[in-house]
């Protein structure tokens, strides 16, 4: 194989790639409300990046915390966050608003 | 009432413990209670200024603001407490001293002690401005909130009264091993916030996790059982830690140790030789 066509392979290969890491990211919603997750469980593929997208629908902040996951993140009242998370193992990954912990309970299912 | 209570007892014991951590390091220096009251004072106010930009600073880097600000803290206490604990290493020796001897307060200028105020400050602020966020719900939540209210103040006065016996019980220390202890107890403080810090660029996807669990002890001590908690505050005790998070633990553990040796070696030098020192100024070192 000559250099031009390594090099040719290697743009194309990239080109293909390229996609994939930046697009390629599934969104999960999950919504707040009355203080408690709405799916209180969110189903997502093994081994993948995606994006929890959590929209607190209650006038008052909630954190949105998981030891399992390794997140903790503040969303004011009425605000939408992004969180970040994987690629992970399957297995079940507990949730919580840790300003409402008695009702807020949820959990990442990950198959 | 009561979980409200539990709640605001946790985010108080963080900043509670550290102020007493501090606190204790900086025994017999004369002026640092007024510099913790201004910390803290300062942190109560900035607290509530982050409480209120919540929205603004989670909007900044395409969502990723939270992670980074509180990163940024993090990382400025870690700052802070090392130049602290360098610092000490200097001046341990004639604080320990001095305090046997004059049993008063000893004056080493007020050169090094705004610092203290900065890690004060820094604590307050960050748990502070969760326990202002939480209160505004509470004072939304209507009818609940009188009761809710009371039950803030009870945690908020039990995180005091446990900061204020971690104080105590760490002044019990007898002279001769009390700098090398909050020494140490400062050392692993900041390399726990540096370890917390990771976690939140981690979060953030700005740094790559170098596996994502490199263990699970939360069979052993669960991250939100009351030790797990303790020692999450103290020695940044994590069950599941990512790669990052203990490369950032364990360099800054090997950058302050040096500094602090290197301080330490290089204040005792003029006095002589390490082992002439050892015989020269006996008094302070060992009885």
């Amino acid at each position: 194989m000559s250099a031009s066509k390594i090099l040719r392979n290697f743009v194309i290969a990239a080109a293909m790639a390229l996609p994939l890491t930046a697009v390629a990211v599934d969104e999960y919603r999950v919504v707040i409300e009355n203080h408690r997750f709405e799916p209180a469980e969110v189903k997502i593929p093994a081994g993948k990046r995606v994006v929890l997208i959590v929209e607190n629908r209650d006038a008052t902040p909630e954190e949105f915390e998981s030891h399992e996951l390794k997140r903790e993140k503040i969303i004011a009242g009425g605000k939408t966050a992004k969180i970040r998370i994987g690629p992970l193992e399957p297995g079940r990954y507990p949730f919580f608003g840790e300003f409402n912990e008695d009702t807020a309970q949820g959990a990442v299912i990950v198959e | 009432m009561f979980s409200t209570g539990i709640i605001v007892f946790r985010e108080v014991l963080e900043a509670a413990l550290i102020i007493s951590i501090i606190a204790a390091a900086t025994r017999g220096v004369a002026g640092r209670t007024a510099w913790i009251a201004a910390g803290v004072g300062a942190g109560l106010c900035g607290a509530t200024v982050v409480a209120g930009f919540t929205d603004v600073i989670a909007d900044f880097s395409e969502g990723r603001g939270q992670e980074i600000f509180n990163a940024s803290v993090l990382l400025l206490a870690v700052l802070m407490l090392a130049w602290h604990n360098i610092w000490m290493a200097a001046h341990a020796r004639k604080l320990a001293g001095d305090m046997k001897s004059v049993g008063t307060a000893v004056s080493l200028g007020e050169r090094g002690l705004w610092v203290i105020a900065v890690v004060v400050g820094l604590a307050v602020l960050r748990e502070g401005s969760e326990v202002v966020l939480f209160a505004y719900g509470i004072a939304a939540a209507g009818a609940a909130a009188g009761s809710m209210a009371i039950g803030g103040l009870v945690g908020l006065a039990c995180g005091v009264v446990t900061g204020y016996a971690l104080y105590a019980g760490l002044l019990r220390i007898p002279v001769r091993h009390f700098f090398t202890v909050t020494g140490w107890m400062i050392l692993l403080l900041a390399a726990g916030l540096a370890s917390s810090a990771a976690g939140y660029l981690l979060q953030a996807g700005l740094l790559p996790a170098l596996g994502n669990q490199l263990w699970d002890s939360s069979g052993f001590i669960s991250s939100d059982s009351a030790v797990g908690e303790v020692l999450h505050i103290l020695v940044g005790y994590e069950a599941r830690p990512a790669g990052i998070q203990l490369v950032f633990y364990v360099s800054t553990l090997v950058a302050i140790g040096l500094g602090m040796l290197w301080s330490g070696r290089r204040s005792r030098r003029p006095a002589g030789t390490p082992a002439a020192d050892k015989q020269a100024r006996p008094v302070p070192a060992s009885s």
